[in-house]
């Protein structure tokens, strides 16, 4: 059984219908964090497009980067949406800009959801497994270094 | 060649709302609240709705085009068109497609209207219960963002902070729509009026800058708007209202996947703006009256400055309830109550609110009224904005 930020009920994340993302989350099964290079013209992309913006190279790898990065931007959601989260009370999510990259990914930041969230605070990636779903699948969320 | 423009070219000359309901509670079904718009706008108008020939629509509207003309017995239908995009981004662009298609002799009297009955379909702010998520929602949903609101508060978490404004701006966009609200009898929030305090006691929506009543509604009607050419504009029973300007669209990539849009604190007009305001012949400092979509006060706080209706650093000092309040405030906001406190119809109601005001005939009347903007669903992508004038503004 793993311990998860948030209550058990949201909905597990998919490749499909398209299977664009797919490599993001094979990726993260095995604790990687991958996004799109452009082979064309080598500039990092996120999410996961088809083409390449810049020099519109459909060739598109997917390659390993550094889960570090700043704290963007974020929000304490207190007014559940779902009825998983009814009573669990706020939480926090938090935008961050990978370092080197230029590009941001989404998540919950780790802890105490009273803490202040500073923008441009250090993060780092914690990849964390619902081993139990069906299919399993691993979220990744941040804490603060 | 010949100038490339809408400006002066259609005029609004009917205008058309349903009673307002709270979400859920419209006796009548969306598109039974559909056609009562579009019959009082052609009452207004003194037309008959034989004399529709388009319709034009957004937010993937379930009241279509044909099957409005059906029921309406349209003589012929010359123009069906949907705007893409969800809430109320469309607004205006749904307006200036009418125009469009008007202006340049497709159509010769096009309804741009909503309708939505919110309980006889899905809910805008509930996450849907299903087991998996794809595409960009597999990045968001299972992180607890989902609704609207979450999806929008961290950019104006941002923006608030790179340009240290406070909550109080926000509380003044709430408390003029509320204030507004409170003369109209068809606002939702009539006989409920907001205090600075009540402001300030109500519950967290979602940190640090969404309190409950910097949230819109949701609600149950419809409302309508005719457009015909400049040239016939006299002929009907009230005084037109002629569009300057309309933009629509995004900045560049304002759709990147999982908040990755390069501007990012930003409600999406700063193409659109100057190129409308080009086409309006006119600029910010010359708009008397402002209707601007609150889906959230912060989006309202953005797209004023990305319309240069109010500066960033000056945020602060005008957003203050006396200088968004009518008559005699400085930039009269919302005047019947907006999103927030009259419907939630869209943004529709704005559009309305706008052809009042430069008719003399708005509930809460500026005293200045020969310009007015209407702003729609910042934040989203497309997002749309419009501009009338009265006779004196062409
Ligand atoms: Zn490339």
């Amino acid at each position: 059984m793993s311990t998860t930020y948030l209550p058990k009920g949201l909905a597990a994340p998919s490749a499909a219908p398209d299977g664009l993302s797919q490599p993001f989350w094979d990726g993260t099964r095995q604790r990687k964090l991958m996004i799109q290079k452009c082979r064309g013209c080598g500039a990092h992309q996120w999410g996961p497009e088809w083409i390449c913006h810049r020099c519109h190279s459909f060739d598109l790898d997917w390659v390993e980067v550094k889960g570090r990065g700043r704290i963007y931007s974020y929000e304490k959601p207190h007014h559940p949406v779902h009825p998983a989260l009814v009573g669990h009370g706020p939480y926090i999510i938090v935008l961050v800009e990978l370092d080197g990259v230029n590009v941001r990914m989404l998540g919950n930041l780790l802890g105490d959801p009273a803490q202040e969230v500073p923008l441009g605070a250090e993060v780092e990636a914690v990849f964390e497994p619902h081993d139990e779903a069906d299919p399993p699948y691993t979220l990744v969320q941040w804490r603060r270094v | 060649m010949a100038e490339r423009t809408l400006r002066g070219t259609v005029a609004i000359v009917g205008i058309g709302e349903t009673t307002y309901y709270k979400h859920g509670k419209s006796p009548d079904s969306e598109f039974k609240l559909a056609l009562q718009a579009i019959v009082r706008a052609c009452e207004d108008a003194g037309i008959s709705p034989h004399d529709v020939d388009g319709f034009a629509s957004y937010g993937n509207d379930r009241s279509d085009g044909p099957r409005l003309a059906a029921a309406l017995g349209v003589k012929a239908l010359r123009f069906s068109n949907m705007f893409w995009g969800g809430g109320g981004g469309g607004v205006c662009g749904a307006v200036g497609n009418a125009a469009a298609a008007v202006a340049t002799g497709m159509a010769d009297c096009v309804v741009a209207f909503r309708s939505l009955a919110q309980g006889q379909y899905a809910r805008y702010g509930r996450g849907a219960p299903v087991a998996s998520v794809g595409g960009e929602q597999a990045f968001t949903v299972p992180y607890g963002l989902m609704s609207p609101a979450q999806m929008f508060a961290m950019k104006v978490t941002r923006f608030m902070a790179t340009h240290g404004i406070g909550q109080e701006a926000l509380r003044a966009i709430s408390l003029a729509c509320y204030h507004h609200a409170q003369n109209n009898p068809n606002a939702v929030m009539k006989g409920r009026p907001l205090t600075p305090e009540g402001y300030d006691a109500s519950r967290w929506i979602i940190e640090p800058h969404f309190h409950l009543y910097d949230c819109c509604q949701e609600n149950d009607g419809a409302a309508a708007v005719v457009v015909v050419p400049a040239d016939r504009a006299k002929d009907f029973k009230n005084t037109p209202a002629y569009l300057l300007a309309c933009g629509q669209g995004g900045d560049h990539r304002s759709a990147a996947p999982v908040h990755n849009m390069p501007d990012y604190p930003g409600s999406h007009f700063k193409a659109l703006a100057p190129r409308m305001y080009d086409m309006a012949k006119l600029g910010p400092a010359e708009i008397d009256i402002v209707q601007c979509y609150e889906n959230f006060t912060g989006g309202v706080l953005m797209s004023l400055v990305e319309h240069g209706l109010v500066k960033a650093e000056e945020a602060n000092q005008v957003l203050t309830p006396e200088n968004l309040k009518a008559p005699l405030g400085k930039m009269p906001l919302n005047t019947s109550g907006g999103n927030l406190a009259e419907c939630y119809m869209h943004g529709l109601e704005l559009v309305i609110e706008a052809v009042r005001q430069l008719r003399g005939t708005a509930i809460n009347q500026s005293t200045k009224r020969d310009t007015a903007i209407v702003i729609g669903g910042p934040m989203v992508t497309p997002v749309s904005s419009l501009i009338l004038g009265s006779e004196a503004a062409l």
